[in-house]
Order: C-alpha cells, then sequence, then structure tokens
C-alpha cells in the first residue's frame, strides 16, 4: 500500500520502505538544494550516504542525509 | 627540450612551472601520480600571513600573498565577477584566538612584531567578528590579509593557465612518469630519467615536497626533508555558514615552530565554499604511516567544539591526513644548488606550501632567467643544513 508525503505541499506518493530520496526522485525532483556561491543544483549523488550531497529538511528537522531516510506517512519535505 | 623540467605536480611544481611559463621558458612538468596528489592535496588551503614569526617566511608569505590576489584577480577579469580566481579563493581574514591574558598579551606582542595589517580584539568584541564563538575567550588579532583557496583547483589553474597564457611553446605537463634517476654533462644536470625515458631540459626544478629529499638523493645531494603527519576531519555541509573567518587559537603559532616530534594539535577551523567546515589540526612525526588514527581526529572535535558550540551538532563525514614537507629549521629550501648546476630547489615548505607556492614560482623564475629575485633567497639557501655550510 503506498502512502503519501508531500514536497512543498504538493502529494507525492511513497512505497513502504522508500527513502525520501528515492520518493523525490520518482516524483520527477532530481535536486533539491543549491551550492552556496555557484548556485549549483544538488540531489542524490552516491545515494549511499556518504557524500552528503543529498542533505534534505523533513519536517523542519536538521538536515538529514535524503538518500538513507526513509519516508514516513505525511512527511512533510521542503525544499531549499 | 624544454628549458626547464619541473618535478612535482603539486601547488609548488605548478607555481614553478606559471611563473617560468610567463617569463618566457618552456616547461615540462613530470609527477609520479596525478596534479595534487601529495601533499597539495591533503591541506586546507590555507594561504597565511599571520601564523608566521617575523623573518624571511614572513616576507615571502606577504610577497606570496599579493600573488595569489593578483592570480585570483587576473582569471576573474576573463572569468566574470564572483568566479573566485577558479580555486575558490577567499580573501576571509583570520582570526587568532586567545584562551587567557596572558595568551592574548604574547598574541599582541606578536602582532607588534610582524607588522602586517591586523586589528587587536578584545574578548567581549569577538563576536562581533565571530558570532558564534564560544563565550569566555580573553580575545584575538583578526589579520584580513590572510585567506584560503581549494589547493587541487588552485594547483590545476595554475598549470592550465600557465599552458594557455604564456610560453613559446606550451606548458606541458606529463603525469603517471616517475622520475628515476638524473642525466648530467659533464658537472651539469641537464635533464632527468624517468620510467618513461629521458627528459632533457637546461634546468631540473626539484618540486617533489615531501618527497623532495629523495629526489635530491637521485641527484647525488642531501636535503633534510622530513614528513610531519597531520589529520583533517571534515564536517557535513552546513546549510548556513557557520564560522565566517579561518579562526584558530594561539597554540597553532607555538605548534608551527616546535621541534616535537610527538602528537600537537591546535584548534584551526574554516568553512569551505562546498559548506563542509574543515577542522585541523595535528602534528606528529610518525614517518609515511597513513593509518587513521582516531585519538587524534578526536581531539580536533573536541578542541573545535570548544572554540564553536554549534560544531557540536554537526557530524563529521570524512577525514583525511597528510604529510608536511619540514626541514631542521622550518624554513623551505628555495633556489639554485650550488653543489650541482642546473639542478633547483622549491620544496620542504612544511604546512605553508600552499600559501607560499607563487612567491617560490615567481622567485626561481627571477633566478631562471638571470634577474634579482625580489627577495633574498640566502635563508632558503639548499646547502644550508651541511655541517660546514657558514
Amino acid at each position: 500500500m503506498t502512502f503519501h508525503i508531500t514536497i512543498d505541499g504538493r502529494q507525492v506518493p511513497v512505497v513502504p520502505g522508500q527513502t525520501i530520496g528515492a520518493a523525490l526522485h520518482a516524483a520527477g525532483v532530481r535536486s533539491w538544494r543549491t551550492t552556496r556561491f555557484g548556485g549549483r543544483p544538488r540531489g542524490l549523488f552516491c545515494g549511499i550516504g556518504v557524500c552528503f550531497d543529498c542533505l534534505i529538511s523533513v519536517n523542519g528537522r536538521a538536515p538529514e542525509r535524503a538518500c538513507l531516510l526513509e519516508a514516513a506517512p505525511g512527511d512533510e519535505v521542503t525544499t531549499s | 627540450m624544454s628549458d626547464v623540467i619541473v618535478v612535482g605536480a603539486g601547488v609548488v611544481g605548478a607555481a614553478c612551472a606559471y611563473y617560468a611559463a610567463r617569463a618566457g621558458l618552456d616547461v615540462t612538468v613530470i609527477d609520479r601520480g596525478p596534479v595534487a596528489g601529495g601533499t597539495t592535496g591533503s591541506g586546507e588551503g590555507n594561504v597565511l600571513v599571520s601564523d608566521k614569526e617575523p623573518g624571511p617566511e614572513l616576507e615571502l608569505a606577504v610577497l606570496s600573498n599579493g600573488l595569489w590576489r593578483s592570480l585570483a584577480e587576473r582569471h576573474d577579469r576573463q572569468a566574470g565577477p564572483g568566479a573566485h580566481g577558479g580555486f575558490e579563493f577567499e580573501a576571509k581574514g583570520g582570526l587568532v584566538v586567545a584562551e587567557t591574558d596572558e595568551i592574548q598579551r604574547r598574541l599582541v606582542e606578536l602582532a607588534a612584531e610582524q607588522g602586517l595589517e591586523h586589528v587587536l580584539v578584545s574578548g567581549p568584541e569577538l563576536r562581533d567578528y565571530e558570532p558564534r564563538l564560544a563565550e569566555g575567550l580573553a580575545g584575538g588579532v583578526l589579520y584580513p590579509q590572510d585567506a584560503q583557496v581549494q589547493p587541487m583547483l588552485a594547483a590545476a589553474r595554475l598549470l592550465r593557465d600557465g599552458a594557455d597564457s604564456f610560453g613559446r611553446g606550451t606548458l606541458h605537463l606529463r603525469l603517471g612518469v616517475t622520475v628515476t634517476g638524473f642525466v648530467h654533462s659533464g658537472e651539469r644536470v641537464t635533464g632527468v630519467r624517468t620510467s618513461h625515458g629521458d627528459v632533457l631540459g637546461g634546468a631540473v626544478i626539484n618540486a617533489a615536497g615531501t618527497w623532495g629529499g629523495e629526489v635530491a638523493a637521485l641527484a647525488g645531494v642531501t636535503l633534510p626533508i622530513l614528513p610531519r603527519r597531520g589529520f583533517i576531519l571534515v564536517t557535513e555541509p552546513l546549510p548556513e555558514p557557520l564560522i565566517k573567518h579561518k579562526v584558530y587559537t594561539a597554540a597553532y603559532v607555538t605548534n608551527v615552530a616546535s621541534d616535537s616530534a610527538d602528537l600537537e594539535t591546535s584548534a584551526v577551523v574554516e568553512g569551505t565554499p562546498a559548506g563542509t567546515v574543515l577542522i585541523g589540526a595535528s602534528r606528529e612525526r610518525v614517518g609515511f604511516d597513513r593509518t587513521t588514527s582516531v585519538p587524534v581526529l578526536a581531539r580536533l572535535a573536541a578542541q573545535a567544539v570548544a572554540l564553536f558550540p554549534a560544531l557540536r551538532e554537526a557530524r563529521a563525514i570524512r577525514s583525511y591526513c597528510g604529510f608536511r614537507p619540514y626541514c631542521p629549521d622550518h624554513l623551505p629550501v628555495i633556489g639554485a644548488d650550488p653543489r650541482l648546476p642546473g639542478l633547483y630547489h622549491a620544496c620542504g615548505h612544511e604546512g605553508a606550501g600552499i600559501g607560499l607556492a607563487p612567491a617560490t614560482g615567481h622567485l626561481l623564475a627571477q633566478v631562471l632567467t638571470g634577474q634579482t629575485p625580489d627577495l633574498d633567497l640566502k635563508p632558503f639557501r639548499p646547502d644550508r643544513f651541511s655541517e660546514d655550510s657558514p
């Protein structure tokens, strides 16, 4: 059974067990933050928790690695 | 045949190649590994004047600081403002902080002796400059000239710009080529033997950093350059800049000048354009041992958190180590080797190689083209370590 999370207010379906990063990817979202000076896009890169490129804020908490954090029903994801 | 062969594609070798090419010389750079594969690629990118005692190294640092600025400006004139020189050049300034009044008194004394642009900062004023600093520090000294570069990009940029901008021919870069010996003609060095055949040149610059002693030995001369290991701890990218300057504790200055072989650490903390925070610095003489030392990393982390309590919440994502090339008197080796005509040295910069690279390359280019160097190279001469040396 799929459930939903929201990305910037938009409903996105999630297959149980998917990470936030996987759900974003499946929804066509490829980047969710930018570099500080160059403004270059950052999203999933290594996908296995090593590179810390995919940091994202979920439910207002401090940035987590989207590639490792399992999505939970009703999660509110905010991109910057 | 090149006018100059540079052994070593770290930042010092790259700067030697750049300034030699700018002086109209044809240059070949040889390295057994990649660009910035040695100590250059394992540092913080310090361009510091603040940590130097008055004397020849400080003069070299001041000259080099101006040259780094010129290099960044030159690049940005073509690439556009905000390109940061193409190597993340940040003229962020350095803030040295003192834990006690006694240390602050010594910092103020040092600042007066150095004669550099600086601002004396009282304890209460510290957080006007660094809002997230811990409470209770006695004071500090701000050095606006201190800067930072991304060292791998800086080395690569110097090689690229040297190849594209100057020279009768081109700057040749030969990577994955190991120097195995020297070619002599009479009393002179006229090239190097390599894993890929002989390479001939009018002069050979030994810019092999921590391995400069080994390259010198291949030529039959001694340089007492040994490795001094340092670890750096890297945090995850922080969403907002936490640290504005390069911030370090006064103990760093005494550790840099220390002759102890034992582990010494001091807090050196700075942000990078990628958002990560680099946390150093440790010094120990353990040869070329790359084993990660958790106790050293724990000390670095604790010291950084003592300085910036907010770092307690940041995760460390990796660490790396490198080997500073140090000489017994902590000065680099720069100039012609009087023991072997045709051989020049540009190595042994200890932890200051990034900062001192442009001045080193500039001065050597002056020597190679028969000009009088802007600074007296006597304190850096290669034969100063021998017992009969004056």
